[in-house]
């Protein structure tokens, strides 16, 4: 942003809401395309996402991997990378937690496993960005294609993994077997029943405090550290940070491994919490939505948190709807989320010079009457 | 290209002409493209980003309109007869057939395939022509390399990449069509199953030339089509080969390619990056 000629609370504050809204009114097009009152299937939405007490524990479930990948994602476009791997990262990273958690489920209880298992998750995450991060940085293939790659190549992997060596034995479907009973993540209703308040079961477990903590380390290491310093110069201008002696490439490798472990922590969601075992594509397009809840969060872990709240509850609210309105399905959502990445990240400045050219003509005319005044005022 | 295929379906399951279907699925695509094209020249946006909006869009729209529609499952009704591509047969492909070899050849190898075949293969030289032969293609290539010397000369830019966003949305709603009318009889959900990925695969593959990219094509086809027959088949030495090693190989390939270990797939400079005429 070097030339700002809009006051802060237009540019990230005015601009994205506008964008949304411009989303949301297509969307509304759509469901008034297919037969379906908008209005009807925003109160439907509303109600299932936030109207009680399960619905508010399955956004804030889904919510909880969007803040991981939506993070990853920013981590990395603080360094100027692209990373649409966070797909197969999660995906990889969901199976270091299986493993270990195989490994030792029967011996360790769930908090003495944990750390483990992020260790573990972070781990095979970071290989699996590492890989496309090394060649951007030494060998100049492009980081958007190679990721690209890499989700393909991991989900065929895991399909591999899964029918052939990772099946639960005398099982039919493609699926390791549950974990041991104490080495799964308390679900929050859980949690909260230990301290005598009752809420009602979700899947929601104790990866959103995870997730939270994941927030304000990211916020600490991008704007508080030396490391975050010089991922964001990188970012902000290559060169400039080749000169003042950055080590570009080791940044982008250790950036983009960051990016990956974030990630892989939807691993410890799925897998360690809400369904206790490796499935095949446990991760259900989360790393993609991890872009647009990064592009709405505009990179920050406050707007992202914001974002992630509201994708979640386009995800449960969306599942309310298909059982409600029976020619709507899951797929709406898939709609809603494409549009919002259309009108939040590619037609992100489409109203940015009409917004500008408005806010002189105020200005202007403003100074003018000022003037105005100051003259009446002398003579 | 996903949505192509689901407009050609579409229309061709009401209308019951395939040839409709694939108007109708080059005009939706175009009008995609155009939509990309929109966001990213005229607005500079991220093409990154704009992609995957219409790809996420794409995948989303068409299922949501199937099921509104035709109340399948986001299916469109199975296609038969006019509503497809049938197989040509060559004149006299019956009575050679049994000429050993050029025999066989004709009738099977060329003979009997459907008609998007033929142009898919004819869309390479064509597209060679265009891009290296034609002066739409010098400037094509210019814009690709340096926008800046193609609008000192006074030719727009914007107008040229409009234009060969057309071109890709026409291209990829005739292979939308192929997927839906001509090797399956109806639109299924997500059935474009990354072949778009595939195809920029064998575009770096091939090293940003039609030819090259025409064999890579036929590589990444072959890899498929052998990853079907292998299944469950033991061969001797490596005994059974996993068929997700065969659907991962195009993208390892590339990968390996990218790496610089095969040769080397030079880019457009100007790839990706907006044009903007006051720098």
């Amino acid at each position: 942003m070097s030339n700002r000629t809009l006051p802060a609370w237009i540019d990230i504050g005015l601009i994205p809401l506008i964008n949304i809204c411009l989303a949301f009114i297509v969307s509304a097009g759509v469901i008034m395309l297919i037969g379906e009152s908008p209005l009807e299937a925003v109160q439907v939405m509303l109600f299932g996402a936030f109207g009680y007490g399960e619905g508010i524990g399955y956004t804030l479930y889904y919510a909880t991997n969007f803040i991981f990948t939506g993070l990853a994602v920013a981590v990395a476009f603080h360094a100027g990378l692209f990373n649409i791997g966070g797909e197969g990262q999660a995906y990889l990273g969901g199976l270091g937690v299986g493993l270990i958690c195989l490994m030792l489920d029967s011996w360790l209880p769930w908090w003495a496993l944990l750390p483990f298992a992020i260790a573990a998750g972070a781990l095979f995450g970071a290989a699996w960005a590492y890989i496309p991060a090394y060649l951007q940085a030494y060998r100049g293939s492009h980081i958007v294609i190679t990721t690209i790659m890499f989700n393909f190549i991991a989900s065929a992997l895991m399909v591999y993994l899964l029918v052939n060596v990772l099946i639960e034995p005398g099982s039919m479907s493609p699926q390791t077997r549950s974990l041991a009973e104490g080495a799964t993540l308390p679900y929050m209703y859980q949690v909260f029943a230990a301290f005598g308040i009752e809420i009602e079961q979700s899947p929601l477990n104790v990866s959103l405090i995870l997730a939270l903590l994941a927030c304000v380390l990211v916020w600490l290491l991008i704007w508080h550290t030396r490391w975050g310093y010089a991922i964001r110069m990188i970012g902000f201008n290559e060169k400039a940070a080749v000169y003042s002696g950055i080590n570009t490439r080791r940044t982008i490798v250790i950036s983009m491994c960051i990016s990956g472990a974030l990630a892989a922590m939807v691993g410890i969601n799925e897998v360690m919490g809400a369904q206790q075992r490796v499935l095949l594509e446990f991760v259900a397009g989360a790393g993609f939505t991890g872009i647009a809840v990064s592009l709405m969060g505009r990179n920050h872990p406050l707007g992202i948190i914001a974002a992630s709240i509201l994708f979640g509850a386009l995800y449960q609210g969306g599942a309310e709807l298909s059982f409600e309105i029976s020619t709507i399905t899951r797929d709406l959502v898939v709609v809603i989320q494409g549009l919002v990445i259309l009108f939040c990240g590619a037609l992100a400045y489409m109203l940015k010079p009409t917004l500008e050219k408005l806010f002189l003509r105020y200005t202007l005319s403003k100074a003018a009457r000022q003037d105005n005044l100051a003259e009446e005022a002398q003579s | 290209m996903l949505a192509g295929a689901f407009a050609a379906a579409a229309t061709a399951a009401v209308t019951g002409s395939a040839w409709l279907g694939l108007g109708c699925a080059i005009i939706v695509s175009v009008g995609m493209a155009l939509l990309h094209g929109f966001a990213c020249i005229t607005h500079r946006g991220n093409q990154v980003v704009s992609g995957l909006a219409i790809n996420i869009l794409a995948s989303g729209l068409t299922v949501t309109l199937g099921i509104a529609w035709f109340a399948q499952g986001g299916q469109t009704p199975q296609l038969s007869g006019d509503a497809r591509f049938a197989a040509l047969e060559f004149p006299g492909a019956a009575a050679v057939a049994d000429v050993p070899v050029i025999g066989a050849i004709y009738s099977e190898l060329l003979s009997g395939h459907n008609l998007l075949v033929y142009i898919a293969l004819l869309a390479v030289p064509l597209t060679w022509w265009v891009i290296f032969r034609s002066r739409f293609g010098l400037r094509l290539r210019a814009v690709g390399e340096n926008p800046q010397a193609v609008d000192t000369a006074g030719i727009s830019v914007a107008w040229l990449r409009y234009r060969a966003v057309i071109c890709a949305g026409l291209l990829c709603g005739i292979a939308g069509t192929y997927l839906s009318t001509a090797q399956n009889a109806a639109f299924l959900k997500d059935m474009s199953a990354g072949k778009g990925y595939i195809a920029l695969a064998a575009l770096i593959f091939g090293k940003w030339h039609p030819k090259a990219a025409l064999f890579a094509c036929l590589l990444f086809g072959f890899l498929e089509a052998l990853s079907v027959r292998l299944q469950g088949v033991q061969l001797p030495v490596i005994g059974e080969v996993p068929v997700q090693l065969m659907q991962a190989l195009p993208y390892v390939l590339t990968v390996i390619l990218l790496a610089g270990f095969i040769g080397k797939a030079i880019a457009p400079k100007a790839i990706g990056i907006p044009y903007n005429k006051e720098r």
